[in-house]
């Protein structure tokens, strides 16, 4: 049926008329409407993922400023820009141009440090971000595939970093370069060709910033950001897992809708992520190349050490002993293969086929939306403590010899801290995990079973103490909770139940009325019983309450 | 709208419902959505859309002194956003025109030092501010509301009917049986594929010609020359002294591989010094000469100690032993950094009797090939 101008509901507004020509066209507002209905849920731990994103956004808008200024050449130069003390040093373009870019160029330098920082960022983003998946189990079926695209992306931004930093051909990055050049050669049978192919020839040659520079701005960014966009649409298509509470089930997702609470609480965050990565670009010096000077094979400076995501590499390269494996009379495995590729890359598969261990171990099958709190899965927390110490010795290894030199402690003996370390820490890390979640659990049942302590100690007529507990629901005759376990947090302290009032809010003086805070809230009713008469369920059986965080803490429906 | 087609089975582009038409334009007239409220139409379409909203929290009340307070307080927020802003690009454009030069100062003070951390400092305030801002506007302005969206799981319909679209195409194409087309057809895209990454073999460069990696810039009768170039005799340098050398070739100093240490050895070194089986005569009088390139990663290794004679690498703490050939005593080096044999030309200069014996820096896989 034609639209007419009398037609009930058409557009009176102006707004409205052009919203209803591009719809006629585009056939859109459907589309919209799912997108802006869409619940996503309201945690801390979900915005994670979403820093990495932003700072993804950050690092090409402000990779591509720098990209007009970069020389990615390493034909030799004079330097002749405005930093003295370099002035007619003998230097490669790429170093020279990085130069001009932080010294001749207005807010260059401000610009080349909120990429780095934005870059570091990133990365600690990502890693996090992988961190609350692992513990929190989200990566269960189905999201396996999206774990895995999530760890091949975290090997793309460490390989965007390395490319990255290896850019400038100071000093310090050019002794990057040539540990790279030594990783490549190690490789056995073929590590001379991948040499020979990757550098075009001996070390150091003049392709290999111009190569690596390529790689940077163009084919990983390529490929992470189609993975993004896959990330995304999988992430969509799945919906968000969320945590245990109330009303919350495998088969819906609790939270706020995209517009305009989600979108606004979004934008705000890219906004506070750009604003981050801008204050330290301006404030925190990072990477001040114009002091490490133009980079010459002959030459080094102690304490060289790379960007943190690369740091646990370099300690797990100095920690390995120098086990070099002779084949025959004429070849040999040099011992750097070990910690460089081997370690690195047993690292990254076991991390992307955890989830598939994970499911054959314990052949668990079934598809997942509801998060478990990493006491509840003792064995795969401890496996992640376990893990996560390997990687934490290994990378404080990477900085030993500072250590070493900042609390005059022998270099030789760091290196074997970081040797038996290595071995000894994570099994102690482990089973220190395992007894440490089953603790938790344990107080968990106990005060679902006996209440929560209040701290009102009551003397028995017999002279017997005893410390009053407060049930968390109903109790059977012998005044034990009959709650049972449903994989959310359990309220340990009586604020958390109601047994504390709200303050009056403002910050230097009251703004509310006191008195009338007082009232509203003797209207309210107080404590269990209150609560429990507030909490009408609605027609579909849900409990009207929706839970938003800052419930979290106040009694629980039963479930099973 | 108007048109002026008037061809039959045209209606000037209006939609007209076909046959399969459906879905809510059915269920609600125009006048039964202009009869509801927009709250009520926000709600029927989040069913639509499997939303339930199950609580809403409302914002403050119009009027009352909370909300006066949260507008006065986000709209600071902004303001002052706006004023980082304006301050930003004031002082990215006033620098070197009303203000000071931004240029970099010899004296490392002044504007120029400020320029970067007030750029940083604005920029980064003005962002945050926003994002505080935004924040704020949610959590103290906009009403809370609780919704809840159902998930489906795959639907068996949709897997019915969409596999048997594609079996049933798969099956009329009759690929099963036409063999010689899936074979030629397997034939060409590995041919095809091949094709596609050949061009890659541009890359390939054969490393065992010539053999580049065992080979260095030095040779019988190359000087050893300082950085800056100048010939080294033995009087020149003192007992436990460290000099990294390079050959007087072109460019010398900046070879990858060539660079050398050349050590003055004290009397007490000398003493316990055992070289390399084979390698006795390499040094000359009290001097010896050792690749300044590590053979575990390749990077300079720099850090002497004369007091235990090891050479310490910075970059993963091999340490070299040079009273014993340069033997690796600690670390994960596992090979003794190359010894350079060296002798004094008629003019008295220190020269390389020959090249390297063996390749100098990283060990890889065919070494002891070459």
């Amino acid at each position: 049926m034609a639209r007419t101008a009398t037609a009930p509901g058409a557009p009176t507004t102006k707004l409205g008329h052009t919203a209803a020509e591009l719809d006629d066209r585009l056939v859109v507002s459907g589309w919209l409407r799912r997108t802006m209905n869409k619940v996503y849920p309201d945690h801390w731990s979900f915005l994670l993922g979403e820093i990495a994103l932003y700072s993804f956004i950050v690092l090409l808008l402000s990779g591509t400023y720098l990209t007009f200024f970069f020389d990615a050449s390493m034909r030799e130069v004079a330097y002749a820009g405005s930093y003295a003390p370099l002035r007619g040093v003998n230097m490669s373009a790429a170093y020279d141009s990085a130069l001009r870019l932080s010294f001749d160029v207005r807010g260059g330098l401000f610009m080349r440090q909120l990429h780095h920082w934005a870059a570091l960022l990133f990365v600690s983003s990502i890693v996090v971000h992988l961190l609350r998946i692992f513990f929190t189990g989200a990566f269960r079926r189905p999201r396996e595939t999206n774990w895995m695209i999530g760890v091949v992306m975290l090997v793309l931004a460490l390989l965007m970093g390395v490319t990255g930093y290896s850019l400038p051909d100071d000093l310090l990055s050019g002794t990057g370069l040539r540990i790279i050049s030594a990783i490549l050669l190690s490789i056995p049978v073929i590590g001379t060709w991948a040499h020979f192919a990757v550098f075009n020839g001996d070390y150091v040659g003049e392709q290999i910033i111009g190569r690596f520079y390529i790689a940077h701005v163009l084919l990983i960014p390529a490929i992470l950001l189609a993975l993004i966009a896959v990330h995304l649409i999988v992430l969509v298509k799945q919906k968000h897992t969320q945590f245990p509470g109330p009303g919350r089930t495998e088969h819906n997702v609790v939270g706020n809708r995209l517009f305009p609470t989600f979108a606004t609480k979004a934008t705000g965050l890219v906004f506070v992520v750009f604003g981050v990565c801008a204050a330290l670009g301006g404030l925190v010096q990072i990477n001040p190349i114009w002091l490490w000077g133009p980079y010459n094979p002959a030459q080094v400076s102690a304490a060289s050490q790379p960007d943190w995501y690369i740091g646990f590499l370099d300690g797990s390269t100095r920690l390995f002993p120098a086990w070099d494996i002779h084949i025959g009379h004429s070849y040999t495995i040099p011992a750097l293969f070990w910690p460089t590729v081997v370690i690195a890359g047993a690292m990254f598969t076991m991390l992307a086929v955890y989830p598939i261990i994970e499911r054959k171990l314990t052949g668990d099958t079934a598809s997942h939306h509801l998060l478990q709190r990493p006491r509840d899965v003792p064995v795969r927390t401890a496996l992640g403590a376990m893990a996560l110490t390997f990687y934490v010795v290994l990378w404080m290894s990477g900085g030993n010899d500072v250590i070493a030199a900042k609390f005059d402690i022998s270099l030789n003996a760091m290196t074997w801290v970081g040797r038996i370390g290595m071995l000894v820490l994570p099994p102690i890390a482990y089973v220190f995990t395992y007894r440490y979640c089953l603790g938790l659990q344990q107080h968990d049942r106990e005060v679902l079973e006996h209440g929560i302590e209040t701290g009102v100690i009551r003397r028995l007529p017999n002279g017997e103490f005893i410390e009053v507990h407060q049930p968390l629901g109903p109790v059977d005759s012998h005044g034990h909770g009959q709650l049972a376990y449903g994989g959310a947090p359990v309220p340990k302290k009586m604020n958390q139940i109601g047994g504390g009032r709200r303050a009056i809010r403002g910050f230097f003086s009251p703004s509310e009325e006191p008195a009338q805070v007082e009232l509203e809230q003797r209207a309210e009713g107080r404590g269990l019983s209150a609560a429990e008469s507030e909490r009408e369920l609605t027609s579909s059986g849900r409990p009207a309450e929706g839970g938003r965080p800052s419930d979290g803490g106040r009694p629980q429906e039963p479930r099973d | 709208m108007t048109t002026r087609d008037t061809r039959p089975g045209s209606t000037g582009g209006a939609d007209t419902a076909g046959q399969f038409h459906g879905g809510p334009d059915d269920d609600y007239t125009p006048e039964q959505l202009a009869a509801m409220s927009r709250d009520d139409l926000d709600r029927l379409g989040a069913r639509y859309d499997g939303v339930e909203v199950m609580h809403v929290d409302p914002g403050p009340e119009p009027g009352s002194a909370l909300e006066r307070r949260a507008v006065r307080q986000i709209g600071l927020v902004f303001g002052l956003a706006g004023l980082c802003a304006f301050g930003f690009v004031v002082i990215y454009v006033g620098s070197g025109w009303f203000l000071p030069s931004w240029q970099w100062t010899l004296t490392g003070s002044g504007w120029s030092a400020l320029f970067t951390p007030l750029l940083g400092a604005l920029f980064g305030a003005a962002m945050l501010l926003v994002g505080v801002g935004l924040v704020l506007y949610t959590k103290k302005l906009l009403p809370h509301e609780t919704a809840v969206q159902d998930k489906h799981d795959a639907s068996h319909f949709d897997r019915v009917t969409a596999g048997a679209t594609i079996v049933r195409t798969a099956h009329n194409s009759g690929l099963a049986r036409r063999k010689m087309i899936t074979r030629s057809l397997a034939f060409m895209g590995g041919g095809l594929g091949l094709m596609l990454i050949m061009p890659l073999g541009g890359l390939i460069k054969n490393p065992n010609k010539g053999n580049p990696l065992g080979t260095t810039q030095w040779a019988k009768g190359v000087r050893l020359v300082r950085n800056d170039g100048s010939p080294i005799r033995p009087e020149d340098q003192l007992p436990g002294s460290l000099e990294t050398v390079f050959p007087a070739v072109p460019d010398g100093n900046r070879q990858a591989d060539a660079a050398t240490m050349l050590i003055r050895l004290r009397p007490e070194q000398v003493a316990k010094d055992q070289p390399r089986p084979g390698q006795a005569g390499f040094g000359y009088g009290d001097y010896v000469a050792f690749s300044k390139i590590c053979t575990h990663a390749g990077c300079p290794v720099s850090l002497y100690e004369q007091e235990t004679s090891r050479i310490l690498c910075p970059c993963h703490q091999s340490q070299f032993d040079v009273t014993q050939g340069a033997k690796p005593v600690f670390g994960p080096a596992s090979r003794p950094l190359p010894q350079l044999p060296i002798t004094v030309d008629n003019e008295g200069y220190f020269v390389a009797r020959s090249d390297y014996i063996e390749a100098v820096g990283p060990t890889y896989w065919n070494r002891k090939r070459i």
